[in-house]
């Protein structure tokens, strides 16, 4: 019971972000691919969650679901249903792409394989936040900023290309 | 005005408002007793359970008991909303089944479930069908945090707050969803609508919660209220009353940014019916459409009892606490959501983001600023 139930759990979230992804990158019909987004966004803050890492949970959901994943679907939709584009993906060229993607495939496996991954002893699960807090705004204060300024960047950036021109 | 009822029709109203009152009455006591209960049903698990094995029946039962209330509410707001819509306009609303129209929302109930599916052609199916569902989940996931009393609450995230601003993002992909699915351009416009509205106030709502979690020091719902107890007459450390009244700033915003999540008047252009027919559920008929409209309604109360949380003390009270303190509370806000629908007109689209960008925004971060200042200063 203990791990019986974790087990399942994973498992079945496995099997859904896999299924998932596979039809995000083989589904014909692009706003079924990225409304199938949905899905292995949702099992990563499953896994997150598994992990003891509950803010990450939550900020995947929020940033991943309800941001970028409307605006996807957002988008898509405005180029599909009212500029009346066909919106069908194609595949073309499958040697090159399977020998890439086992290209990537073998490297990543490698990679997993040969690494001498440090074990640490189990840490207790407990809230993550004031330590993610914490850190943020002391040891990577530098980068949290600079990411903060990005983001005002291209907030203005947008705000400035979508602005009303009253003097052209 | 002529119209003889058949007399079985009588009968059985007769017979069945004086249940559905008496058993409302009984819903508030049941609601009133809810914590010796929990009680109970908590020292029983324990006793006879595994920790494991309880701590998974209490949660169960506990989701359990959400989802029944969480279910029957609408059916209760349906009725209250269309009696404060007449009464506001001075008509009497629905009047004839029932005492007073109370049954209403049942038999409306039972000819949704008894109405034909309408899938339209073109329509993608699958995602036509799931969109109800994937809205319903986003309303109802959000009540697993809301607390009803002390240790009263499904779970008791510690990131509550954060959750509940996640988890009610799945709405709005199900309302472009709907949209989409419907192969409708009205539909289409009102899911576009709706998910342009929530993107963009979703924003001056976490600036707001975030506001609030300054001051208190934690993401948990019930630290928030914890936070707020004590005081003269046990009211005065409610938020809306701290911060040198800039907390009532927040408090406002925090209600318009609720009544533009949840799609509602003045807000309700995504379903305007002056312009896009029904918006994003033009298409669904049935109990597709009731999955909708419980959704709305549920959304409605949970952002009524978010906003009690994080501003009115939750379930705390000058005379009595508990959940029915809450309930009532949180009945109160939704009476002004009502009160407002029927009493404002509706946004047009850009005078709705100018509202939200122009406006809020500016305000939620004044708000935020000065209750971090605060807080810096205090500790």
């Amino acid at each position: 019971m203990e791990t019986l139930g974790p087990q399942i759990i994973f498992w079945a979230f496995a099997a859904l972000m896999l299924g998932s992804a596979f039809i995000v990158v083989h589904g014909k019909n692009l706003v079924r691919s990225a409304f199938s987004l949905l899905a292995t966004f949702f099992s990563a803050a499953v896994f997150y969650v598994m992990l003891g890492a509950d803010f990450l949970a939550g900020v995947q959901l929020l940033v991943y679901v309800g941001g970028i994943l409307t605006l996807l679907v957002f988008g898509v939709m405005l180029t599909n249903r009212i500029y009346n584009l066909n919106l069908e993906t194609q595949t073309f060229q499958v040697l090159p792409g399977a020998l890439v993607s086992l290209a990537v495939f073998v490297i990543l496996t490698t990679v997993v394989v040969r690494t001498p991954w440090s074990q640490s002893a189990l840490i207790e699960d407990g809230p993550t936040t004031p330590i993610i807090g914490r850190a943020l705004m002391t040891e990577y204060v530098l980068p949290f900023e600079i990411a903060s300024v990005l983001l005002l960047v291209a907030l203005l950036g947008a705000a400035m290309l979508v602005r009303r021109r009253t003097d052209l | 005005m002529g119209l003889k009822r058949p007399d079985l029709e009588t009968k059985i109203s007769n017979l069945l408002s004086p249940l559905v009152v008496a058993g409302a009455g009984g819903a508030l006591v049941l609601i009133a007793l809810v914590p010796q209960l929990a009680a109970l049903i908590r020292e029983q698990l324990q006793a006879n359970l595994s920790p494991t094995a309880a701590a998974v029946a209490a949660s169960a039962i506990g989701v359990g008991a959400t989802v029944f209330l969480v279910g029957q509410l609408p059916v209760f707001l349906i009725w209250f909303e269309r009696k404060v819509a007449a009464h506001i306009q001075d008509r009497l609303g629905p009047m004839r089944v029932g005492w007073h129209g109370v049954l209403q929302s049942f038999a409306d109930g039972i000819k949704l479930v008894f109405k034909e599916d309408i899938i339209v052609n073109g329509a993608d199916r699958f995602l036509f069908k799931l969109a109800p569902f994937l809205v319903l989940m986003g309303a109802f996931s959000a009540f697993a945090v809301l607390p009803w009393h002390t240790g009263l609450v499904v779970s008791d995230l510690n990131i509550g707050l954060l959750y509940v601003v996640a988890i009610t993002s799945l709405g709005s992909i199900g309302l472009l969803m709907a949209g989409w699915a419907s192969n409708n351009k009205y539909a289409l416009y009102g899911g576009m609508r709706s998910a342009a509205q929530m993107v963009s106030y979703e924003i001056p709502t976490a600036i707001v919660i975030l506001s609030v979690v300054v001051q208190v020091g934690s993401l948990n719902l019930q630290d928030v209220i914890s936070a707020q107890l004590g005081g003269f007459g046990n009211f005065a450390n409610w938020h809306i009353f701290r911060l040198y009244g800039l907390n009532v700033i927040g408090f406002v915003l925090f209600f318009i940014c609720g009544l533009a999540e949840t799609n509602r008047s003045p807000f309700d252009i995504p379903e305007a019916e002056s312009e896009l027919v029904a918006g994003f559920h033009t298409e669904y008929s049935g109990i597709r459409f009731g999955l909708f409209f419980l959704a709305e309604y549920g959304a409605m109360f949970f952002v009524a009892g978010l906003t009690v949380v994080l501003y009115l003390g939750g379930w705390s009270g000058p005379f009595f606490e508990g959940p029915l303190v809450f309930f009532i509370k949180t009945l109160a806000l939704v009476f002004v959501q009502m009160w407002l629908r029927w009493t404002l007109p509706r946004l047009r689209v850009d005078q709705l983001m100018a509202l939200c960008w122009k406006y809020v925004i500016p305000f939620a971060f004044l708000v935020l600023l000065v209750a971090a200042l605060a807080s810096a200063g205090a500790s």
